[in-house]
């Protein structure tokens, strides 16, 4: 028997039995729809999270701060050092934050695997107004590789002169536009004190603006021209000698494999500075969403294991109810091998049915879900899909049901394979 | 003198074990030689069906050889052996073993669709042999739906589909009516004495076996002379 010959006469033999076939099938059909639905849910889920976390800032940089040396508990005071300039920082009251020089910088920059330094300076800007209405307070920061998720407009372009800001949605009825899209492209005032106290004012203009957003701090996006004017504007009258100070510094890195980020992180806390990844701050939000899928995952899997029984029983009665006709078709000379085949593939066969429809019943009802809870409950996480299916996983689904009904039936296929022509043309 | 087809040796068959044991055949040696006619004639339990499948190769024999065309069947590996089963040998059972759910067609051609014959093919052999036995216009029909004797054809039909050299035949008149019978008859000599296959037939009627050119009577698992038959 040919292998074309084999498939067609297991899935004819597979429908001779359509009560039987149908229970089966609706045994996998269960554990296929579990399975999709969890993985579904996973991909939905951590898709939100990435697209989050970018939002935030990029993948491939640290946030690097000098390394407290011993503020610890019953450390004592530290001994005074010339060299090191200590800022008020926005912890407790009282605590300092060791401040980083353009020595420091050097430093940084010269451990291996870095490819840049870039300090962040402390914009503080004080408000935002726009055609001479009401004005609010604004807190700026740059955009570090960081890629918000737009409500309407463009991201920020680094190379441009032209000063540009991505304002929060939240900002939109507040300034007085109507929506966000009347807002993209309006001019908008900023003003920040000098050093003497003194209001000044940069306009920018807005080139976005961003989705609400799980990890968003509230403040705006500004690009490199609009931070250089804010940070020209607020250096006005500081003194000459005073030489600039920074409280953090991001020093971006190629894309590594985690040893080599473990590996840069060391060589910068053995040089006495504390470098944090992006993954380091929200990792363990993932670690507790990836913890809860793996769970679902595990009941997908036992109603699955429960549905590879019924394959086994199944195809176990179908080799009893047909042992005469094994014996048959033995007896013409069918091998051994091919009798295994027809039987396995007919499992095999039961299996691809029951995943299909599984999954395709689990993407249509997660699609529609989905949709209605990002309309109605979900709405103000603005693009959080809770489920979405990629080809992939669902691939990955389908094969692995097909796997599992195919080990089920390989002991009734066995049975069936091993039996004597004689021996079971006298079965009664 | 040329090689017998089918030859044994001292052949057994033993069921069971300890107070169970059986013994079917207790050394059957006989050769049969090809175009032959050959009717195994016994009574019920005398072995004679447990005879046919170890010539036929449907079963181990416990001890003894079967020499199928000069080779040893213990020799043979299994593809050979199923190489054998389905293009040598032919198989009438007494109890049809159809699958009633299928057509007619569709039984007929199954010895064909496991030596991988391709469909049309198939279907154009299978027509064929069953022209040969005046069913070509039940091919469609479900074979569940056929009288005995009709069932009866199939089976030789699909006996015959691959052109077999040998046709072994259990009981093939036992389930049917005397007129029918006759006619089953008619088709198995047919086939002997104007297409040359080897006819073996398992019986436990005489006038049947009389037509034979050859009878061999087995009594408790060996073969007698037919005179000891006869008076028994």
């Amino acid at each position: 028997m040919n292998p074309l010959e084999t498939l067609k006469t297991a899935i004819t033999n597979s429908f001779r039995s359509k009560l039987r076939t149908t229970l089966t099938v609706l045994a996998i059909f269960v554990g296929a729809f579990t399975l999709t639905i969890t993985n579904g849910l996973g991909t939905g889920i951590s898709n939100y999270i990435d697209s989050q976390v970018a939002a935030v800032g990029a993948s491939n940089a640290f946030t690097v701060t000098k390394a407290d040396t011993g503020s610890g508990l019953g450390s004592g005071p530290q001994k005074y050092d010339p060299n090191t300039r200590v800022l008020a920082a926005g912890g407790r009251p009282g605590s300092t934050q060791v401040a980083l020089t353009q020595a420091d910088l050097d430093k940084i920059g010269a451990v291996p695997g870095i490819t840049g330094v870039s300090p962040v300076t402390r914009l503080n800007t004080a408000y935002i107004q726009w055609n001479n209405q009401d004005k609010y307070q604004l807190s700026v920061s740059v955009l570090a590789g960081a890629q918000p998720q737009l409500d309407a407009g463009q991201n920020l372009d680094d190379g441009s002169q032209a000063p540009q800001i991505i304002l929060p949605s939240s900002y939109v009825a507040a300034l007085g536009f109507s929506d966000s899209a009347q807002a993209v492209g309006q001019e908008v005032t900023i003003g920040i004190p000098d050093a003497t106290g003194t209001m000044r004012t940069v306009t920018a203009t807005i080139n976005g603006i961003e989705q609400n957003a799980l990890l968003s701090s509230g403040g705006a996006f500004i690009n490199k021209a609009l931070s250089t004017a804010l940070a020209q504007a607020q250096a006005t009258g500081t003194p000459a000698t005073s030489a600039p100070v920074y409280t953090t510094a991001t020093a971006t890195f190629a894309p590594s494999s985690g040893a080599q980020i473990a590996g840069m992180k060391n060589q910068l806390s053995a040089a006495g500075y504390s470098a944090q990844t992006l993954d380091d701050r929200i990792g363990t939000v993932k670690t507790v969403i990836n913890g809860i899928i793996g769970v679902l995952d595990a009941f997908a899997v036992i109603a699955l294991v429960a549905a590879g029984f019924g394959i086994v029983n199944t195809l176990l009665m179908s080799v009893q109810e047909r042992t005469r006709e094994i014996g048959l078709m033995k007896a013409m000379g069918m091998g051994s091998g091919s009798v295994f085949a027809l039987f396995s593939t007919e499992a095999a066969f039961i299996g691809l049915l029951g995943s299909l429809i599984g999954s395709a019943a689990a993407i249509a009802l997660g699609t529609v879900v989905s949709h209605a809870l990002a309309r109605g409950p979900l709405s103000d996480l603005a693009g959080l899909q809770i489920l979405s299916f990629a080809p992939g996983p669902v691939a990955l689904v389908i094969v692995l049901v097909m796997a599992i009904a195919f080990i089920a039936g390989t002991l009734p296929a066995w049975r069936a394979a091993r039996q004597n022509p004689i021996d079971s043309l006298r079965y009664e | 003198m040329p090689v017998p087809i089918l030859s044994t040796r001292d052949l057994t068959k033993t069921y069971g074990r300890g107070p169970d044991r059986f013994d079917a055949l207790r050394g059957v040696s006989l050769d049969i030689e090809r175009g032959d006619s050959v009717a195994i004639v016994g009574k019920s339990g005398s072995g004679k069906s447990t005879l046919m499948h170890l010539l036929a190769l449907l079963d181990t024999p416990g001890g003894g050889t079967v020499h199928v065309d000069g080779t040893d069947a213990r020799n043979l590996s299994g593809r050979r052996l199923n190489a054998l089963r389905n293009q040598m040998f032919g198989f009438v059972f007494q109890q049809f073993f159809l699958n009633h759910a299928t057509s007619v067609l569709d039984n007929v051609v199954l010895p064909l669709k496991i030596a991988g014959v391709g469909a049309r093919e198939r279907r154009a052999r299978g027509m064929a042999v069953l022209e040969q036995l005046e069913l070509a216009d039940k091919a469609r029909n479900k074979a569940g739906n056929l009288s005995g004797g009709q069932k009866q054809r199939v089976v030789i039909a699909r006996a015959l589909a691959n052109n077999p050299r040998v046709l072994f035949a259990d009981e093939p008149t036992g389930n049917l009516d005397t007129a029918t019978g006759r006619v089953v008859e008619d088709i198995l000599f047919d086939l002997n004495q104007n297409h040359g296959i080897t006819l073996i037939t398992v019986t436990h009627d005489h006038d049947l076996a009389a037509r034979f050119n050859r009878r061999l009577y087995i009594r408790d698992g060996q073969l007698i002379t037919t005179d000891e038959e006869h008076a028994a």
